[in-house]
């Protein structure tokens, strides 16, 4: 062994996919946005459960979403809430609407991370975000 | 839907006979957070004239009831470890005030004891948690961020300088309280508006000085029935109306940012109690950031939705306001450990009791007590009366 042993940054927490969200955890993989609707009331809802929490409906449907939505509201890291973000800060979180009716939590890329460069109701396209060899994150910047 | 002819019939049909907090509050690195459970049930006991041997009826958070029952030594024949956040303490009066009702027991014991600041042992998040899959991985973690995001929300819709200088007067005015309140972390600390603006950001829109504290503390509160707590030591206070509920987990869940559940609490336990708004000597509210106590407000019905940047303007809610709000110093200058609801109880009590010192509220015979927890998830709102 030669020189110092050193310690490999934190990471940020990765995400373990559940049976009924694998699907969605695979559609990111391949840069694609799986999201379900019920069959029985017609409403799309996220997270994926298997289980429509509008109606209680079991027939529920996976639908491909264009990925294309708004900022509903965002805010500014300062301070890292765990070892893996220290390093990111300031880093910009947010829930965005997709303009399929479902809001998802994310982060906004590509921007200052600045109040006066980010907008409310302002329009965001995907950005796909590998994080591990099976999870890719799904972020956004503006369109 | 609950039955409000059945919630009428137990109105004031229990009363708090003691509080207390565990010996030390603040920044107390040599003891466990069981051990502020087990001083806080010691003390609140004492402070109601009943023994340990007494408890029949057992409510906490945070752990499962066995854990903290094992440590403090008593077998209850009634158990609620309904664990909600911060508003969980407030809901257990509620189901105490029923449990007594019901014939389950006669004398219940609430305790919370959290070492916040210096907890040795830290459990994780559950990784198979929907927060972990979908709020986590983005750094969404933790009161400061997820409050951030609503708060955000709210200033998109009301106008962020009226807010933040409401933010500000919050701030301010709970501080003046905690300067009242010898056991309050912040006692000897003033705090200027320019401290406020000048402190540095933790997540924007919060500055350090919209957060609460982190502290080690515990509590307990003690409730009995209306006949037994005419032998109790000093006045009891009754449980006059009640409600709780929640309405989503995560705040990417909420289903509108700008509206917690106090909209469904506050307006339950006031008509339970067969008050108005205008009836409070003391409003008692959950701050754990600035944001919570406007939003809170406007979600009870003191102001309409947008309004409670006037309704808290000029200092109304500091020292020698009309509106006494957070006497203690509140979890942003008194102490939060981390599920702060409990300690909302406590002051209340002691206000109704006459008890308060420098900071007490003149002829204080009714209070409003609002937790919430979570990420704005729960709420419990109680209505205390002096008998």
């Amino acid at each position: 062994m030669t020189g110092k042993a050193t310690t490999p940054a934190p990471m940020t927490p990765v995400p373990v996919p559940q049976p009924e969200s694998d699907r969605y955890w695979e559609g990111l993989r391949r840069s694609e946005i799986w999201v379900r609707r019920c069959e029985g009331c017609g409403k799309p809802y996220f997270y994926p459960r298997d289980i429509c929490p509008h109606c209680a409906s079991a027939k529920t449907q996976w639908f491909r979403a264009s990925g294309r939505g708004v900022i509903h509201t965002y805010a500014i890291v300062h301070r890292a809430p765990h070892p893996g973000f220290g390093d990111k800060v300031p880093y910009v979180v947010a829930i965005v609407e997709l303009e399929e009716g479902v809001r998802v939590p994310t982060n906004i890329v590509g921007v200052e991370p600045e109040p006066t460069k980010i907008k409310i109701g302002s329009r965001v396209v995907p950005v796909f975000e590998k994080l591990t060899d099976t999870i890719t994150l799904l972020k956004f910047k503006p369109a | 839907m609950p039955v409000e002819s059945s919630l009428a019939r137990i109105s004031g049909k229990a009363s708090i006979v003691g509080v207390a907090e565990s010996d030390e509050i603040g920044k107390v690195p040599n003891k466990s957070p069981l051990q502020h459970h087990a001083e806080a049930a010691r003390n609140a006991l004492e402070d109601a004239g009943l023994k340990l041997s007494d408890v029949d009826g057992f409510l906490t958070a945070g752990y499962n009831g066995y854990d903290v029952a094992e440590y403090l030594g008593i077998q209850p024949r009634y158990t609620d470890s309904t664990s909600v956040g911060g508003s969980s303490f407030v809901i257990h009066l509620a189901h105490a005030l029923a449990a007594i009702n019901a014939g389950y027991c006669e004398v219940a014991l609430i305790t919370h004891g959290q070492a916040g600041r210096s907890d040795r042992a830290r459990p994780g998040p559950n990784p198979g948690l929907p927060a972990a899959q979908y709020e986590s991985p983005h750094g969404i973690m933790g009161p400061p961020i997820t409050y951030a995001l609503a708060c955000n929300r709210y200033l998109h819709q009301y106008g962020e300088d009226r807010t933040r200088q409401a933010m500000a007067e919050i701030a301010v005015s709970t501080r003046k309280w905690a300067n009242l309140n010898p056991k309050a972390y912040m006692q000897a600390e003033k705090m200027t508006f320019d401290d406020y603006h000048d402190s540095r950001w933790i997540a924007w829109p919060f500055h350090l000085l919209d957060c609460c504290l982190v502290t080690d503390a515990g509590a307990a509160i003690v409730v009995t029935s209306a006949s037994r707590a005419r032998d109790t030591k000093k006045n009891p206070i009754r449980i006059l109306g009640v409600g709780e509920g929640h309405d989503h987990s995560m705040i990417s869940q909420m289903p509108d940012l700008t509206s917690a559940f106090g909209r469904n609490t506050g307006p339950q336990a006031m008509k339970m109690a067969g008050v108005g708004h205008g009836d409070f000597d003391l409003t008692m509210i959950y701050d754990s950031f600035t944001y919570t106590v406007l939003v809170t407000l406007e979600n009870l019905g003191f102001c309409k939705p947008g309004e409670a940047a006037d309704f808290v303007a000029g200092q109304r809610t500091a020292p020698g306001g009309n509106f006494p709000l957070n006497t203690s110093g509140g979890g942003l200058s008194y102490t939060h450990p981390g599920m702060y609801g409990i300690f909302l109880i406590v002051e209340a009590v002691r206000q109704l009791r006459n008890e308060c010192g420098d900071r007490q509220v003149a002829d204080c015979r009714l209070a409003l007590v609002h937790g919430t927890g979570g990420s704005l998830s729960s709420t419990g709102t109680t209505v205390l009366g002096r008998a």
